[in-house]
Order: C-alpha cells, then sequence, then structure tokens
C-alpha cells in the first residue's frame, strides 16, 4: 500500500471552486444553445398535434419552397436504423405512418435563420388520420412487469391497513434546453456538439441512426444546463446531425421552453396499491403492492423503472413476506423515463404514507414503526440480496427527529401560506410535522456491465509538474469536474490538474446518472492515477509522493518529483468497475440486483391554511449517508437541489 | 410587421387612429409572451412606452389619476399609502423584474379575467379614461370588461389612465395561487371600506368571465356594519358576507382550480379580509 498526499490543496475532502461556479451566476457561461459555428444552419422539428394518429401523407412543396430553406427531412431519409432506444430500439428517429405522443417528431427543418426554419416546419402538409388515444396505462400493453416475491404469500397479521395512491408526471424542466451543433466532417461523418448525460451512448445510437460507423460520429460536450435525467434519451442529436450530413453545412437545434417540455421524457405517473399488515407490537409482518407506471409512447428507461420501484418498493425495512408487483405500460402519453430517482421515490410516496397509516393504527408514532422495523446492514433485501455496505436507516431518522424543532411563525406574510398574495394573517394556520426515509440503489443495475474509463497523464509543463485528467462523464452541474481534479490531487500530491473536454476520444464514462459519477469515474481517475503513480514510483524505487517529492518506505526523499517525471510523462487509461450484479429471477425477482443503497431521511414541518388548502414549507430536516464527502459543498448542493425536486412534486 | 414609436400623446393617438389593428404594448409583459409563444401576430405593435405623461400621476382634490404607463413598482413605492388595495395587488404581480416593466394600464388593456389590478379597481369605483382623437371619454371599471380578454375600449382609443379616490386605510386584497409567489390567480378578492362615506366595495378575481363587484354582498355589508362605534364584525355578519360574496361569482373549472373551490376560497377571503379592513378602520 502506497501513501496518498493529503496536504495538497483543493485534493479529496475539500470544497475547492468550481471552474464553471463563477461564469454561470455571472451569466457568462458558455451553454449548449450558445454555440456558434461559420455558415451555420438552423433546425427546426415539426411535431405531431395528436396524441395518436394515422399519418396518410406529407407534403413538403411548401416548405422547400421558401426562400432560405436547405432542407426538409423525413423518416424516409434517415439511412440508418429508423429507431432508437436506451433499452429497446421503439422509437422512430421521425414518425413513420403514426404518430403515438402529442409532440413527436414528424419532419426536421434547415434553414439559414431559425425563424425561416420554424416558419418551414409550419408550411409541411401532414394529413393525419386521428385515432382514439389510450391514456390509462391499464388499458396499454405491458412492456415490463416485475414481480418481487418472497416468504409466505398468504400470511396475516394483528393490524392492516391498505392505501391506494397516485402520484403525478414531473418534469425535470433543466434550465438549459435541449441545443446542440452537427458539423460535417470531410471523412463523411460529423462531429456533434452536444450538451448530454452520457456521450458514448449518444454516440451509439446515432451512429446507428446514421449509418455510420461510431468512430465517424465524434461528440464532445457541450455547456450543459441541468440533465436531472432527461437528457439521457436522444432529442436533437439524429436529427442535426441528419441536417447537417443532407446540406454539408454546420446545423445548430434550439428547443424552446415550451418544445423542451415535448423534447424529453418525463417522471413516470404512478398508481399504487398497498397492503401493510404488522403485529400489535409494530413489527411489520407483510407488505402486498401493486404498482402501475405508465411509460408513455416509448420505452426510454421504463424497464429500470419498473424494477426499482419492485426491488426498492417496500422501503428501508426489513420484511419477511412481500408480494409485489410493478408494471409499466406503453399509453399515448408523452413517454417517460429517467428522472431523479426513477421507481423508487413513487413507491417511497404510497409505502411512507402507509407506514404513517400503520402508526396510526397502532397507536405509535411515526418515526418509532420506522425505527422498529429499519433495516441494516446484514438485512435480507425481499430480493434475496444481503444488505452489505452501512444500512444506518434508524440513526438517519433518529438525527432528524432530535433537531430543534423550527420556531413558531411570525406571522410575516413572507413566512405564512399564500405568501404576500395576503390569503391569511394566521387565520386557519396549523403547522404539521411529517417524517419519511427512502431507499436508493446506486449505480447500474440488474447485470449491466457498468464502467467508466479514465485517461491520467503526468508530465511536467514549464518545469513543474502537471496531471492531465480526460474522461467522458459529463459535467451536467454535479460538480463531477471538481470531483475528477479533487482526486487526481489527492493520489499524485500534485496541484496543477487540468480536466479536459469531455469527448468520444477517450472510452465511455457511463452515464452521469443513477448517483453513479464520483463513485464511477472518480473510481476510474483514482485507479489511473495509482497506476501513474505506480510507473512512475517503480522508475525511481519510491514507496510514495508527499509535498513534491518521492519518498520511500522509510519516508525518505529519493527523488524530486519533477526529477522523477523528466521528459518522460506517464499516461494511463484505466477502465473501472464496479463489483457485477446480475439479473433477477422473472417469476421471483430474487436475485443480486443492486451494487450498494444510499438512503435519506427527512422532517418537514409545513404550515398548512386548513380552510384554504394552501402552505408553507417552513423547514426540512435531512440526513443521508454520503459516505466519504469528496467535496462536501457539491454535497450539500445536490442533498439542496434534491429535495427541492420532492417539494416541487405535489 | 410595423413597430410604430410615438413620443407624445397626440402622436400616439394618431398613430392608433390610423392604424386601428396596431397592439399597444407598454410594459411588455403580456403582449411581449403572446407575440414569442407565436398566439399573436398583429400587423403593428403600438410602443407607448416613450410617451412621458403615460407614467406620470397626480392628484385632483382627492382623487388620483394615474397614468396608464405607470409600472407595479412605482403603484407600490409611491402610491401604497394612498391606494392599500391596488398596491397590494400590485406586491402580487410576478417577479419584481415583472412588476418594474408590468402596468395597470397594460393589465387594463388584456382586460383578463384574472389580471390583479382589476378587483382593487373594482372595489374602489375607479374610472377609467379612454382616449382618441375624437376625444377623451370616462368609464367606469365595472362597465370596462365585456367578455374574457375583452373591453369597451374601441379600435382608436387607447387608455391613458386610471381615476380612483385615495383611501389609505379600509382596502384589502387577497389572491389565492397554485404557489405562494409568482402565479396567474386562482381567484383573488378585494374589498374597500370607505367609512365617510358609509360605502363598501367589492372585486372578485378570475372566477367569472370578466372580473365582478358582488353588489348583494355589498348591500348587506353597508346594512350590517356598525359604523358608528365601529364594533367589531360579528362572525354571522362576516360568514354571511362570505357566502354573498361567493355567490356573486360564476367560476368554471379549469387547469388551475375547480369551481367548487373557486366559491369556497372567495368566501373564505371575503370573510377575512372584511375582519382585516374593518380592524384597519377600528
Amino acid at each position: 500500500m502506497t501513501t496518498v498526499d493529503q496536504a495538497v490543496r483543493d485534493g479529496i475532502g475539500t470544497s475547492p471552486r468550481r471552474p464553471d461556479g463563477t461564469l454561470k451566476v455571472k451569466g457568462e457561461f458558455a451553454f449548449s444553445s450558445d454555440l456558434w459555428h461559420e455558415d451555420m444552419l438552423w433546425g427546426a422539428t415539426l411535431r405531431s398535434p395528436y396524441p395518436r394518429a394515422r399519418i396518410r401523407g406529407i407534403d413538403l412543396t411548401a416548405a422547400l419552397a421558401l426562400p432560405g430553406v436547405y432542407a426538409v427531412l423525413t423518416h424516409e431519409d434517415v439511412r440508418g436504423a429508423k429507431r432508437y432506444g436506451l433499452e429497446i430500439a421503439d422509437q422512430p428517429v421521425l414518425a413513420m405512418g403514426e404518430v403515438r405522443y402529442q409532440g413527436e417528431p414528424v419532419a426536421i427543418v434547415a434553414a439559414d435563420h431559425p425563424e425561416t426554419a420554424r416558419r418551414a416546419a409550419g408550411h409541411i402538409a401532414v394529413d393525419y388520420f386521428e385515432l382514439p388515444p389510450v391514456t390509462d396505462p391499464e388499458e396499454g400493453e405491458l412492456l415490463r412487469r416485475v414481480p418481487v416475491r418472497t416468504g409466505d404469500p398468504h400470511a396475516t397479521a394483528d393490524v392492516v391497513v391498505t392505501g391506494e395512491y397516485e402520484v403525478g408526471m414531473q418534469d425535470q424542466a433543466f434550465l438549459g434546453p435541449e441545443s446542440g451543433l452537427a458539423v460535417p466532417a470531410e471523412d463523411g461523418g460529423v462531429e456533434l456538439y452536444v450538451a448530454t448525460q452520457w456521450l458514448h451512448v449518444d454516440q451509439k445510437q446515432v451512429a446507428a441512426c446514421l449509418g455510420l460507423p461510431a468512430e465517424k460520429v465524434r461528440l464532445s460536450l457541450s455547456g450543459v444546463g441541468g440533465a436531472f435525467g432527461a437528457r439521457e434519451d436522444l432529442s436533437m442529436q439524429v436529427h442535426a446531425s441528419m441536417l447537417a450530413l443532407h446540406t454539408r453545412r454546420p446545423v445548430k437545434m434550439v428547443y424552446g421552453r415550451e418544445e423542451s417540455f415535448y423534447g424529453h421524457v418525463h417522471r413516470h405517473p404512478a398508481k399504487l396499491r398497498y397492503e401493510h399488515g404488522a403485529t400489535s407490537g409494530g413489527d411489520l409482518v407483510y407488505v402486498r403492492a401493486r404498482i402501475v407506471l405508465d411509460g408513455g409512447a416509448y420505452a426510454s428507461s421504463s424497464t429500470a423503472v419498473a424494477a426499482n420501484a419492485a426491488t426498492l418498493g417496500i422501503g428501508p425495512y426489513e420484511v419477511p413476506n412481500v408480494d409485489m408487483e410493478a408494471s409499466v405500460y406503453y399509453t399515448n402519453n408523452p413517454p417517460c423515463g429517467a428522472m431523479r430517482g426513477f421507481g423508487a421515490v413513487q413507491a417511497c410516496f404510497a409505502y411512507e404514507s402507509q407506514m404513517d397509516k400503520l402508526a396510526a393504527a397502532l397507536g405509535m408514532s411515526p418515526v418509532e414503526v420506522r425505527i422498529r422495523n429499519a433495516m441494516t446492514a446484514g438485512s435480507r433485501m425481499p430480493t434475496g440480496q444481503v444488505v452489505e455496505g452501512p444500512a444506518p436507516v434508524a440513526s438517519l431518522l433518529a438525527r432528524v427527529r432530535a433537531r430543534p424543532a423550527p420556531p413558531p411563525s411570525t406571522l410575516d406574510l413572507r413566512e405564512l401560506p399564500g405568501g404576500v398574495a395576503n390569503t391569511t394573517h394566521g387565520e386557519g394556520v396549523v403547522r404539521g410535522v411529517g417524517y419519511a426515509i427512502g431507499i436508493k440503489n446506486v449505480a447500474f443495475s440488474e447485470g449491466f456491465d457498468d464502467y467508466s474509463t479514465a485517461r491520467v497523464r503526468l508530465e511536467l509543463i514549464g518545469g513543474e509538474p502537471a496531471v492531465l485528467v480526460h474522461t467522458a462523464a459529463a459535467e451536467v452541474g454535479q460538480g463531477v469536474v471538481t470531483v475528477q481534479a479533487q482526486i487526481a490531487r489527492t493520489e499524485l500530491g500534485v496541484e496543477r490538474v487540468t480536466v479536459a473536454t469531455a469527448d468520444t476520444t477517450v472510452g465511455s464514462a457511463g452515464s452521469s446518472s443513477a448517483s453513479r459519477q464520483t463513485y464511477m469515474t472518480g473510481g476510474a481517475v483514482r485507479a489511473a492515477c495509482q497506476a501513474v503513480r505506480a510507473t512512475l514510483l517503480a522508475r525511481v524505487g519510491g514507496a510514495g509522493i508527499v509535498g513534491g517529492k518521492v519518498v520511500n518506505a522509510a519516508g525518505l526523499v529519493v527523488a524530486d518529483l519533477a526529477e522523477a517525471i523528466g521528459d518522460e510523462p506517464i499516461e494511463e487509461t484505466v477502465e473501472w468497475r464496479h463489483r457485477p450484479t446480475y439479473p433477477i429471477d422473472p417469476e421471483t425477482g430474487q436475485g443480486n440486483a443492486h451494487v450498494q443503497y444510499a438512503f435519506a431521511a427527512h422532517r418537514a414541518t409545513v404550515d398548512v391554511d386548513v380552510e384554504l388548502g394552501l402552505v408553507k414549507v417552513v423547514e426540512i430536516a435531512t440526513a443521508q449517508d454520503v459516505g466519504k464527502a469528496v467535496n462536501p459543498l457539491a454535497v450539500e448542493g445536490q442533498i439542496q437541489g434534491v429535495r427541492h425536486r420532492g417539494w416541487g412534486w405535489h | 410587421m410595423d413597430f410604430l414609436q410615438p413620443s407624445t400623446w397626440d402622436e400616439a393617438l394618431a398613430a392608433k387612429a390610423a392604424h386601428p389593428d396596431a397592439v399597444p404594448i407598454a410594459g411588455g409583459t403580456d403582449v411581449m409572451v403572446e407575440l414569442n409563444f407565436d398566439r399573436r401576430r398583429p400587423p403593428a405593435l403600438l410602443d407607448l412606452s416613450r410617451v412621458a405623461p403615460l407614467t406620470e400621476w397626480g392628484t385632483d382634490g382627492d382623487m388620483l389619476r394615474v397614468g396608464a404607463g405607470v409600472p407595479y413598482r412605482r403603484i407600490i413605492e409611491e402610491l401604497g399609502g394612498r391606494l392599500p388595495g391596488l398596491a397590494m395587488a400590485a406586491r402580487t404581480v410576478g417577479s419584481p423584474q415583472i412588476r418594474n416593466r408590468g402596468t395597470v394600464g397594460g393589465n387594463l388593456g388584456s382586460a383578463s379575467p384574472a389580471g390583479d389590478a382589476h378587483p382593487p379597481l373594482l372595489a374602489a369605483r375607479a374610472e377609467v379614461e379612454l382616449a382618441s382623437v375624437r376625444g377623451v371619454r370616462r368609464v367606469p371599471v365595472e362597465s370596462f370588461f365585456t367578455g374574457p380578454k375583452r373591453s369597451v375600449l374601441a379600435p382608436d382609443e387607447l387608455i391613458a389612465a386610471f381615476r380612483v379616490r385615495t383611501a389609505r386605510a379600509g382596502e384589502q386584497f387577497a389572491k389565492i395561487g397554485t404557489r405562494n409567489a409568482m402565479v396567474i390567480a386562482v381567484c383573488s378578492f378585494a374589498l374597500a371600506l370607505d367609512p365617510v362615506r358609509r360605502t363598501v366595495g367589492t372585486g372578485i378575481g378570475s372566477a367569472a368571465p370578466t372580473p365582478v363587484r358582488a353588489t348583494a354582498a355589498e348591500a348587506f355589508l353597508v346594512a350590517e356594519l356598525d359604523w358608528d362605534s365601529r364594533g367589531a364584525v360579528p362572525p354571522g355578519v362576516a360568514a354571511e358576507f362570505g357566502r354573498l360574496v361567493a355567490a356573486a361569482a360564476a367560476p368554471i373549472d379549469d387547469v388551475r382550480g375547480t369551481a367548487a373551490y373557486r366559491r369556497h376560497a372567495l368566501s373564505v377571503l371575503a370573510r377575512r379580509a372584511l375582519v382585516w379592513a374593518w380592524e384597519g378602520l377600528r
């Protein structure tokens, strides 16, 4: 074991300023919507006004006749695969004979001005034959059903509570709408500058749809204005590339705010029916649950969403008998897919509401009944998987409970339900306190080959040691650029670290989702740094790097770091994987599906005007086990951000 | 699209007479949204932001004349003491940026049933001053609205100002939104009690095809309030007032709320506003 340099400035455990922070606050950060290229054209998308219709014909004549229009393309112009998708390639690049949701892309236009492109799209005559849409998932086609069964399906209990819950669609509403620039390349390929969460999965899908080998579709990450799952699926990537290849001109596409809602997937609405049985002492005996998810028109990541809902759907509790089924269906509603905590949070609303009901039925405190049933390290999930990592569920609940209660309202209008809209001066206002805890898997599950690649180069620049870190990890605002640099500093004891722009000239980093990037790309950077260090130490017979010196096992300096590097830069590329996961049994849901779990406990204090139904959130106290906080400020930012997501989801 | 940019009021009136299709634009907080979303493409815009007199206000005895181009922020800062109900409503409009740009004249011109300025203007019995090259006329706010987004404004007319008696106290405004700020009204209510003239004014927003008064509720309150000794409002009177206000509304179910909720909320807001307004006079 070699030592790492804990003394280096801005290393692991500190909160250095992020490189994009000041620029964003000052409005100077270049987002993907700010991309510009000499001679570029502007793309626009014609979308279906109907949730379900047959297309009997498309007449492009009037659109093509508009001055300034360079191309109008339909599905007939898709040279490669006509459909794409994250898990199932079921979504047409452009509608083929039918549309399955309102807003589905039907045709695309390139023109010399965005307004011209938009108008030309309006001149495309589409002959639709409207069909009755399927809007109720239980009347839709089944996409995936995930049963999870353990113990006695006929178990009985002293106290039984049931509930039927419904949660609505939620949108990620990132601030930077879908946008990017496609530049045709001399080799017949395309250079694509986009805001995305996973460059390589985009590359794979775009190349397939363009009918090009992957190496001819080169992606670079452009300034991302938030993601939250909504950039996992393709939006304008294939369209802009098609237009660029067709016109041999760079093509930029930027969705407007309204179009953005059509441009990405949403959080699955769900209906959840639960029955909880417990002993009169408050121990959970069984949970029976049926979860119905509305997947919308195309699969996106629905199959994983259903799996998360099923495998995490009873919450972080020990329950001997579980009969759970989560099903996701196709409908003609907007496609649903990834959004923070997918699958897990829909179920959380239901199982935590059930725990409150159970507490009331038992005459116990809601915190007590949760703590009594809390899972711990060593607990067995209903999938049979043993929880091997820390599972401080009871402790997190105890921590939020122990926080001092917020002071009573001062009756300032800004602190009251309704705010300055002046609906109450205290009349009808009562204070409620609620508790909830959630469980979520970290990284990809069910046997997915989940890895990240990092290339690290140690060299002298101007006589000083410098590190270049290159990965394809998408910085979506979460701070992965900052974290990569911190890890490299600590591992190599070098302050001067540059993180190169994420692109596809390095191997895949996997997705910036599933709470995985600090762990996975951070792990890859660490492993690559270790490989670099091993080469360096071997070169001079050292055992560690401390304070810019290479030291031996006895702690004696054997070389200056700069001397050790000399004019031979060291570069290592490492693919890093988490421990394997496995598929679950399709009938019983048994299997080690997940890598590890994260937990979050909350105590919400809310003032409610019970006559008007208006609310004021007074405080939300949160406790999470974050492991080692690589960047404490960024961790706080993540917790604050996701708490507002939950807050907004009512 | 033509862009007309008069610098004087006479030029503005002449331009409107010559281009009756031109859409007047002041702060642009309504018009620009419609243009940007392509919901409206008028042949011309008539920019009123350079017409200085529109942004002025002055007194005429105990009457105030407020130019149509005075933005909400100035209503709050400069007229909050004289027009407390309108200032309360102005405080609920959009964000600070919107309140810097948006004007009461623009609110009247859009004539939305949900316009935040309308209920307090109704409650205060304000008049709208309309002008054209043909002359000037004054229309009570109550007669100004003719339907959703429709008013008596003639194609050649512009809104010059509104005129209203100063109040200082006895006014309240309350608005329900789907969140606590930056929202369009689910419903709103304004109340103006004038202890000198012993009158009661009401205004209901976003709960009928136009902003409306609750005239039966007003008459009830004029008779029931203890104007002489200003004793507390009996709970039964407040409840009945609330019931009459709710009965005066003609709400619909829409994405922001149901008709039943709107009626219920109006009764609660009216009851509470009455107590606050009366306490303000005691």
